[in-house]
Order: C-alpha cells, then sequence, then structure tokens
C-alpha cells in the first residue's frame, strides 16, 4: 500500500495550486485526475488539428509585474512562479451592452468609472461610494458571514438598471447563484475583472497548465492521470486515504487498476477540488446532505467556438470581451429552454495584445443551458441536431452586435452541460458549482478538505488563491513537521 | 548563529519569497511590514522557510515576535545558537 504525506483529488487550477504549496514544504503529495490533461473546468483539447482552450477565456485579476497587495501578487509569490512566466498580454477593451445603454471598460477603472458617471450621471456620486465600500471590504477572509449582494446594490446605487450592468458580466463570469451573488463573491469578481482587468497568457490555457505541472512536478510532486476516486477512505471520522479505478476509453468507463498498482492509496489530508456534493457522495461513512440543505449548481452553459479565417479586427470587430442582454432585466437563471439567447458573453480571443497573432480568428459566444433539458437528449440524435441549431441562433445573436462575420466562418464546435459534466463530472455540469459556498474548505470529515470551485474562491487566479489558502491553513499552518 | 546572520537568513528568506522586493535598506527596529509589501501569507512562508532550513518551529502564537529584524534576531537566537 502506498502512503502519502497528502492527496489531492483533481488537476485543475486548485488542486494543482495546493499540491505545489504542500510539495514546496516536503511533504509527499499525489495528486489523481480522472481526465488524461490537467486543467479540469480550464482545459484544452484538439480538433480538426486545431488546438482549443476550453473555460478560459480570460485570466482575470490582472496585475502588472510586482503590483503591491494584487492578488496576482501574491498569488505568484506563493507558487514561486516569476510574473513574466505567464506571458500575460491585456485585454483591449471589453464592454456590457444593455438596450440602449453600452459600459465600456478596461485594465484602467477610470474608464469605467468615466462611463458609469456619462450613462448613470445622476448615480455618479453613489457609485463612488459603491466602488470604496467594495475595495475595503474583506472579501478573502475564511470565515467571514455570507451576505446577498442585490440588497446591498439596490440600496446603494438607487438605480435598477445600474445594478443590472454590473452584475450581468460578474454574474456570467462566476455567480453559482441564480439572480445574485453573495456580497463576498460579488467584491472579489468586482475588483478582479472591472478594478484589476483581464489578460490572457500568450499561448493561452495551456501556458498556464504548463507552468503548474511543471512546477509541481520539480518540487518532486506526483500526477496520475485516469485514475477516478471511487471512494475516499475513512476511520473513526478521520481521512485514511482513496481508492483509485482505472478510467478508459473515449465514454470514460471505470475499471479495476492494472495488476501491480494499489488501488488503496492511504494519506492522513485529502484535499478535494471536485466540489462538495461530488466529495461527500463517495466520502465513506457520510451522509450527503439533501438538496433543500445544500442545493446543486444550477448555472450551465453551451458554449459555441467559431474559427474564422481572418482576425475579427479585420471585420471590424475589435472589443475584447462582449457582456450582453436584450432585455431590460437581465435574467441570470437556469433557462425553460434549451438555452436562454437573451444574455451571454462574446469573447475576441485575438484581441488582447498578443506579441505573435494567433494562426485563425476565434469568436466564442456563450450562453446559459439548461443541464435537464441537453440530458434528456438521447444521443446521437436529437442531441447533435439541436447542437447545431442553437448554435445557429447563437450566431444570429452575435450577428446582431458586430458587422458580418458568418461567410468567414472555417470551422465550429460547441459544448453544452453534459459535455463540461462528461469531462470533469462536475454535478450538472455547474462550471460554478453550487451556490452554497464552503469557505473554511471544512468537512465533517476530519483531515478531509475542500477547495476549489465550491470553495468559493472565484475565477483562474481565484481557484489557485483557493488551492493555496486551503493548504496554507488547513494542512502547513501550525502542522507537525 | 550570530545576531548579524540571523538577520541575514531572514533578508535571505525574504528575498527567496518576494523576489520584487527591494531589500537593500530594511531597517532592523521597524516593522518588516510597514517597509515591505508582506502579508499573512508571506509570514507562514518565512517559518515554513525556516523549518525547512533549520529544522526551527515557530507556532502560530509567535508570528507576532518576527515582526522585525530585531525581533526576528531577539526570538530566533537561541533557537538558532547551535544552528
Amino acid at each position: 500500500m502506498s502512503h502519502y504525506d497528502a492527496i489531492v483529488i483533481g488537476a485543475g487550477m486548485s488542486g494543482l495550486a495546493a499540491a505545489i504549496r504542500l510539495a514546496m514544504f516536503d511533504k509527499r503529495v499525489l495528486v489523481v485526475e480522472r481526465h488524461n490533461i490537467p486543467g479540469g473546468l480550464n482545459s484544452y483539447y484538439h480538433k480538426a488539428r486545431r488546438p482549443f482552450d476550453v473555460g478560459l477565456h480570460a485570466m482575470t485579476n490582472y496585475a502588472p509585474k510586482g503590483a503591491r497587495g494584487a492578488p496576482l501578487t501574491k498569488l505568484l509569490r506563493q507558487l514561486r512562479i516569476p510574473w513574466e512566466a505567464l506571458q500575460l498580454r491585456p485585454q483591449h477593451h471589453s464592454e456590457v451592452r444593455f438596450p440602449g445603454v453600452t459600459l465600456r471598460f478596461t485594465n484602467d477603472f477610470e474608464v469605467l468609472r468615466h462611463e458609469v458617471h456619462r450613462a448613470f450621471p445622476a448615480a455618479a456620486d453613489r457609485f463612488d461610494r459603491f466602488v470604496a465600500l467594495v475595495l475595503a471590504y474583506d472579501d478573502v477572509s475564511l470565515d467571514a458571514p455570507q451576505v446577498p449582494a442585490r440588497p446591498v446594490l439596490e440600496e446603494q446605487l438607487g438605480d435598477p438598471l445600474l445594478v443590472e450592468m454590473l452584475f450581468c458580466p460578474l454574474m456570467l463570469y462566476g455567480s453559482a447563484v441564480e439572480n445574485d451573488m453573495e456580497f463576498g463573491q460579488f467584491c472579489t469578481m468586482f475588483k478582479s475583472i472591472f478594478v484589476q482587468g483581464m489578460a490572457r497568457p500568450e499561448g493561452g490555457v495551456r501556458t498556464l497548465i504548463k507552468l503548474l505541472r511543471d512546477k509541481l512536478t520539480e518540487l518532486g510532486g506526483e500526477l496520475r492521470f485516469k485514475r477516478n476516486v471511487k471512494r475516499i477512505l475513512t476511520r473513526d471520522g478521520r481521512v485514511a486515504g482513496v481508492e483509485l479505478e482505472k478510467v478508459t476509453g473515449a465514454d470514460a468507463h471505470v475499471a479495476p487498476l492494472p495488476a501491480g498498482e494499489d488501488p488503496v492509496v492511504l494519506a492522513p489530508v485529502v484535499l478535494s477540488s471536485i466540489g462538495y456534493l461530488e466529495t461527500l457522495g463517495i466520502t465513506e461513512g457520510v451522509e450527503v446532505p439533501p438538496p433543500e440543505v445544500y442545493p446543486p449548481g444550477r448555472l450551465g452553459y453551451m458554449e459555441s467556438i467559431l474559427v474564422l479565417d481572418r482576425e475579427p479586427r479585420d471585420l471590424g470587430i475589435d472589443p475584447t470581451i462582449v457582456f450582453f442582454n436584450e432585455t431590460d432585466r437581465f435574467d441570470y437563471r437556469a433557462p425553460d429552454d434549451l438555452v436562454d439567447l437573451r444574455s451571454g458573453v462574446i469573447c475576441l480571443t485575438n484581441n488582447f495584445a498578443h506579441e505573435r497573432p494567433l494562426p485563425e480568428g476565434l469568436l466564442r459566444i456563450t450562453s446559459l443551458a439548461s443541464w435537464d433539458g441537453w440530458r434528456a437528449l438521447a444521443r446521437p440524435e436529437p442531441y447533435a441536431g439541436a447542437k447545431d441549431a442553437w448554435r445557429a441562433k447563437q450566431v444570429e445573436v452575435v450577428r446582431r452586435h458586430f458587422p458580418p462575420f458568418e461567410d468567414h466562418v472555417v470551422f465550429t464546435d460547441t459544448f453544452t452541460p453534459t459535455t463540461v459534466w462528461h469531462f470533469t463530472r462536475h454535478l450538472r455540469g455547474a462550471i460554478y458549482g453550487a451556490p452554497n459556498k464552503v469557505k473554511s474548505g471544512l468537512t465533517p470529515v476530519a483531515g478531509l478538505f475542500l477547495c476549489g470551485t465550491d470553495q468559493g474562491f472565484l475565477g483562474i487566479v481565484g481557484a489557485m488563491l483557493s488551492g493555496i489558502s486551503i493548504a496554507n491553513a488547513r494542512v502547513l499552518q501550525g502542522a507537525p513537521a | 548563529m550570530q545576531a548579524t546572520d540571523i538577520a541575514s537568513v531572514i533578508l535571505d528568506i525574504i528575498s527567496t519569497i518576494a523576489p520584487d522586493e527591494d531589500l537593500s535598506d530594511v531597517k532592523p527596529d521597524v516593522r518588516l511590514r510597514d517597509q515591505l509589501d508582506l502579508d499573512s501569507m508571506d509570514f507562514l512562508d518565512i517559518v515554513m522557510e525556516l523549518r525547512k532550513r533549520y529544522g526551527v518551529e515557530v507556532p502560530e502564537e509567535d508570528y507576532p515576535k518576527l515582526a522585525s529584524l530585531d525581533s526576528c534576531v531577539e526570538y530566533l537566537g537561541p533557537k538558532l545558537a547551535d544552528k
């Protein structure tokens, strides 16, 4: 039987970051990952000989090298990765588009402040006071009270449209709660997107994953792919280790491990990044809370990637990211139909300040989608036909925002909530996890801790800081040598 | 280990965990946090590096004793005496 000081379940951003911290301080750490590559919700794939990113549109929390107190600076320090290695390329500009009003923003917060003052002159002073409140809020505390954001925004800002326009990008980029956010999460997202801003590593998510993977390996951490955790083992209310099985083939069936590989791996500490319900569901001797106590996430997405034969800019499309809503009120919830086209995100990957132009144009359109609806469709049909039909509708939506581009589309690919579930096993394909976050990282089992999506630090930088914070607070701090 | 050695050990650790910081003019009697951009995560790393490099244990309740270079020397002196 093999023994480790710690086992990390899931080689996504939070799991890799947690494992790096533990390995840095001489813990023997094993990361087990179900998929055959790392990254989790922010990963990559090849199709038609083209490399694609999944998840990452942009890294939020942009900060210049050495920016004091910035989350990115803290993250890089904790991982001991130099700023230059990320090769961050800042956005051009992004937009929040509602009927009749557009707010532009860049990585300079004053641009957004000016835009809000211009579009909402009566709310200008209230906006400035609200920003001061958000900046002062301690949103990274592991034991902060959880407060709904909507009443705070409505009271502070007084303008319902401004409230919706601020919510729109922040919800679409991270809220696991329908039509609201927890106020601490709102503050985290507001700072990470509006105040700090967005950038993309020159090579996309691959650049970041390679850095994390290389760092972990260099520190002696171990990674095992295509290994599913069948059970989290416990003994007298304490975690004892995990039992593994092998994931085989494209359909991700599970099978016993090859002869010679012991399925039981023991460790006094297990950090799980796979979600709260997902974790408890495989833990020995633990009752999974019912949905009325701990509801699963409901927010899933359908995303289509359109490959263009030229740069979007050559077609007159110059924003980096557009968050749009086409009705009076932004309705952020699981749609009744398969997809909700009334709002969404359009990402123009080329429109970051890359040093080398990307080989082709890339346009991604992301819309809220229904897990239940997509799950009910049989494979291959009518599922495949529904994907094509809804992608065509997404293209019509994009067309309402930009000059003609349809004739330049040379390849498309689409994912739905069931695709996300297939590759990550996050319940209901809910990329932002469950609505109730477990900030402390604690579970009913001693030694079993949660990091990642359901711990609740958002975005890619947030996910890595989640892994780091839980590794620090629950394993390194005060732990005997 | 001498007092000056302890101070340079601490500065060396800080240069490892915060390579962007300018350490050429750190005043020994002023709190490190007041002259450098260090937070609680960085102090944890100082403690972890002391353990890793010298086998010195600093319990959590003693973290405030690492506030300045002078207080580090005073607190760590006995612990590093035979290192």
